[in-house]
């Protein structure tokens, strides 16, 4: 078995990078000019990338599948972007930011890596704030800052309930003003769907121009891929509908190996599915349990009443509720981190005491908030002896100043009001934490062809913490992509452009239109959506928030199973050349039909318990996950051979030197 | 419920469009509008037609990408939401629906419901960004303070989606929200001072050469503005404009 290198910098570890920049090649600016980089994804990863690397003078071409790089789905993040400025004056240091997010994603990201997330941390908020992004200020005019879940100091920069919406357009304004320049050369509505080599480098991409339906060849002398996660496979998730795998399924084929694939985030507060039509989740922020209590009815009977529409929450007594999370974890009671809340949801909703008609939902009530604030605000106004609808009438107006959009976004979807009734919670898959493997300086197994953000594996181990998916994609696309890739293009400043009519872009654009041909002269029996859907249930049911060697075994045969049906039965309307929306999905659908597989697979291997991966045959006595640090503290990290069953398992082993490896406790 | 869709079908942006009417059965009040479309779809999959395009990808209500015009009004008869937040509850049982893609001159159709809004792009790139390079050397971001109220009048500007439901909703296909919003954004912060002259006049220059027509402030665009962005971003505008036009 081959070890991984991954070229971490030798030093201490708050010196690697300040080291690292002083050896590495540079690239003088005459010559970036005969340098072109594409980039595939415009969200904060990619977006930033492009517009820095055109500020430096590189040719950039980026690719987007939505009409703009403005729409990307890092636009829904609402609760914040971590920097450790310290600005609160409560202890932050890069340190403990580092420290933090490595024991977040329970010792599984790499320690390097994730300190000089740490150290460019505080230059993102500076750069934003240079672009104009308006983050909450206070009276004082300087900048807010709030608490997250799973840390001890308030470091989250914050833009109203739209944090990631604002960083977006920060680095879409930043590439405008490249765009408006002809530095980038801007690809709306183009799907990449092949990379090419050439030497063994990567040279090149083959996209599909999304309305017209023709495919066109594109060369650099690097790749950049941005695409972000690949968590609908599970076909409903918090993402978005466009949001695919392709990009990053497609480098895999080609030689870069997939890090983690298990590793995904569930994340607790999402409202629930109501029916078979359900096409998407929709996630209620993290800041909600500060408030809100989580429970289910105590007695099974109770459950059974409200499923079948006969009993009221508010009709079950406090003696007849279970705040399991409080009761299971008195330390931490709602606040828990992501994985452990969402797990403990569905033991409860599996023993029968779910609470909609689906039996899969969880309460959020804020009845006892409600009633807290209104005390406190009754004694500031001076109210003695104040009746309960006053103080209902009190504590309803502090929870709508804390949390109106979301309780309206709520009633929206759900049309109940949540200010007298308990919301509705479920889990839902939310992030990957695993992605394409990349080294220190973000490059993947194939030479000149990087990943960032969400796609790749590197910062957030097992689970991410809140806050930090903004943090990580624009450190990779402002502060660290900018500096890796130079060091690799140094040697390219004599290649010249690299031409796309050699033989192995015929090769790859050939098999590119062989498969969009096949889909269209298919002319099965089912659309693509049934094969999409069948694949989400089978990973939600066996590979989702509790996975065992059984149903992982069952998994991988029934998606095999689904795959062979779909590449036989699937049926895509419409033609080639023209905007297909059926033909778009049905690529997507294939490849995340061989990522489901790869999935499992891993999940199966990985013989331990930490993070987002829950065994069941790994836990504690009391029922807890349970790490095994002496056999799988490692990346794993696939090549892939020809079938994702036979994928070769490469793995890099982690070291802790500067933090000392302990088990998760929120008892 | 079950539903009468007139839905504009066009298969191409040179080609003639129609209505044309669609039956859907069976429809669950808690869908939202898309996922009615989706369970239509599904059905004309089914019986080997081609699906109705139209876009649309967060699905809650912050990518700006959905844009279908419903019984003559963007975004449908609710307010303060997107096309993707609109649920079947909005509608009854039996209602005919009449659902169209943006209607202006500078927001050509695509296919069905999508329109090209690249003016939209092509506005932004004329000078919708602060001019200063990622070097990781700019100053400390709290050594210029703002004051409180400007910052969060400048985030209700920002928060605007770029859907163009201002555009489609104005009888004279203005963009003026739109383009007031971005330059609203950067004239409340000091950040935006420096360049607000260029800004204000390359914008609106832009915003004419596409063809969008002119401001009767007439204030549609803000009633049917998903976002609440405020008319008087509009007149803030106008000020700047007038102010870098004197100068």
């Amino acid at each position: 078995m081959t070890t991984l290198n991954s070229r971490v910098p030798e030093g201490p570890i708050k010196d690697k990078w300040t080291i690292y920049k002083d050896k590495i090649n540079l690239v003088n600016p005459a010559n970036k000019r005969n340098i072109d980089i594409i980039v595939v994804g415009t969200g904060l990863a990619g977006g930033s990338a492009a517009a820095t690397l055109a500020e430096l003078g590189y040719n950039v071409k980026a690719f987007a599948y939505q009409d703009s790089p403005r729409r990307a789905h890092s636009i829904a993040a609402q609760g914040g972007i971590n920097a450790a400025k310290n600005y609160m004056g409560d202890g932050d240091s890069n340190y403990r930011l580092f420290y933090d997010t490595v024991k977040g994603g329970d010792y599984r990201s790499r320690e390097a890596n994730v300190h000089r997330l740490a150290e460019v941390s505080g230059a993102i908020i500076d750069q934003c704030v240079a672009q104009g992004v308006p983050f909450a200020r206070d009276y004082g005019g300087l900048l807010d800052n709030r608490s997250f879940g799973g840390v001890l100091v308030s470091r989250t920069f914050y833009a109203k309930g739209q944090t990631g919406q604002q960083l977006l357009l920060g680095c879409y304004s930043a590439m405008n003003r490249q765009i408006a320049r002809g530095k980038i050369e801007m690809f709306n509505r183009h799907e990449m769907l092949d990379v090419v080599k050439v030497d063994g480098k990567a040279r090149g991409i083959i996209a599909r121009d999304l309305i017209t339906g023709e495919i066109e060849r594109h060369s650099a002398h690097a790749v950049v891929i941005a695409t972000g996660g690949y968590g609908n496979v599970y076909f409903l998730s918090t993402n978005a509908m466009g949001s695919n795998a392709t990009a990053a399924w497609k480098i895999h084929k080609k030689g870069a190996y997939f890090a983690n694939p298990c590793f995904t985030q569930i994340h607790p507060t999402c409202i629930p599915r109501s029916g078979d039509y359900q096409s998407k989740l929709t996630l209620m922020s993290e800041s909600l349990r500060n408030d809100g209590r989580i429970w289910v009815p105590a007695k099974i009977e109770d459950a059974k009443a409200i499923q079948q529409g006969n009993l009221k929450p508010t009709a079950i007594s406090e003696v007849d509720r279970d705040y399991f999370l409080e009761r299971r974890y008195p330390a931490y009671g709602n606040l828990v981190p992501r994985d452990v809340a969402s797990r403990a949801a569905k033991e409860r909703c599996d023993a029968g005491h779910g609470v909609n008609a689906t039996g899969e939902a969880v309460y959020l009530d804020f009845a006892a908030a409600i009633h807290r604030y209104g005390s406190t605000q009754a004694k500031i106004q001076g109210l003695h002896n104040p009746s309960k609808e006053e103080v209902i009438k009190l504590g309803e107006a502090v929870i709508e100043e804390k949390y109106g959009n979301l309780f309206q976004m709520y009633e929206k979807i759900i049309d109940e009001n949540p200010y007298k009734t308990p919301m509705m919670i479920y889990p839902a898959t939310h992030y990957t934490m695993g992605g394409v493997w990349v080294d220190y300086n973000l490059m993947t197994t194939v030479p000149g062809l990087y990943c960032i953000g969400e796609a790749n594996f590197s910062d957030h181990g097992a689970n991410r913490l809140g806050a930090s998916a903004l943090m990580q994609g624009l450190a990779d696309g402002y502060f660290v992509l900018p500096y890796t890739i130079g060091d690799y293009l140094a040697d390219d400043i004599r290649t010249g452009k690299i031409p796309t009519n050699s033989p192995e872009f015929d090769e790859v654009e050939k098999s590119v239109k062989d498969q969009l041909e096949f889909f269209i002269n298919n002319k099965g029996t089912h659309s693509v959506d049934y094969f999409h859907k069948k694949l989400g249930q089978v990973m939600w049911d066996k590979v989702g928030m509790a996975r065992n060697e059984k149903g992982l075994k069952e998994a991988i045969k029934e998606i095999q199973e689904i795959r062979e049906d779909f590449w036989k039965n699937v049926k895509v309307p419409g033609d080639l050349n023209e905007m297909n929306p059926e033909l778009e999905k049905a690529g997507r659908v294939a490849d995340f039909l061989e990522l489901g597989e790869l999935f499992a697979k891993d999940a199966l291997e990985r013989e331990e318990s930490c993070g987002g991966h829950f065994r069941e045959e790994h836990v504690t006595e009391d029922g807890e996950a349970k790490r095994d640090d002496k056999n799988f503290a490692y990346v794993a990290a696939w090549e892939y051979t020809g079938k994702p069953s036979e994928a070769i398992l490469h793995k890099e082993q982690l070291e802790f030197k500067d933090i000392e490896l302990k088990t998760r406790s929120y008892k | 419920m079950n539903l009468t869709l007139k839905i504009w079908r066009q298969k191409g942006p040179q080609e003639k469009g129609q209505m044309v009417e669609y039956k859907v059965t069976d429809i669950s009040e808690h869908m939202s509008f898309l996922e009615m479309m989706d369970v239509l779809n599904e059905s004309l999959v089914a019986k080997d037609e081609v699906p109705i395009a139209f876009d649309h990808d967060c699905r809650e209500g912050i990518c700006g990408m959905c844009s279908l015009h419903i019984n003559g009004e963007p975004h449908g008869p609710d307010r303060g939401i997107t096309t993707c937040q609109l649920h079947m509850r909005t509608f009854k049982d039996g209602d005919t629906i009449y659902i169209e893609p943006w209607r202006a001159k500078a927001f050509p159709v695509i296919k069905d419901l999508i329109v090209d809004r690249m003016a939209f792009e092509r506005i932004q790139q004329a000078g919708g960004y602060i001019s200063v390079n990622t070097s990781g050397n700019t100053q400390d971001a709290n050594s210029i303070p703002i004051s409180k109220y400007n910052a969060d009048l400048s985030m209700d500007a920002a928060s605007c989606i770029g859907c163009g439901a201002c555009v489609a909703s104005c009888k004279n296909s203005s963009a003026m929200l739109f383009v007031a919003a971005k330059v609203s954004q950067f004239a409340l912060l000091p950040q935006g001072k420096v360049e607000a002259k260029e800004r204000v006049l390359n914008m609106v220059a832009q915003m004419d050469i596409e063809g969008f027509g002119n401001c009767t402030n007439t204030g549609a665009c803000e009633v049917e503005c998903p976002k609440g962005i405020s008319l008087e971003n509009i007149a803030r505008m106008n000020r700047e404009y007038l102010k870098a036009s004197i100068i």
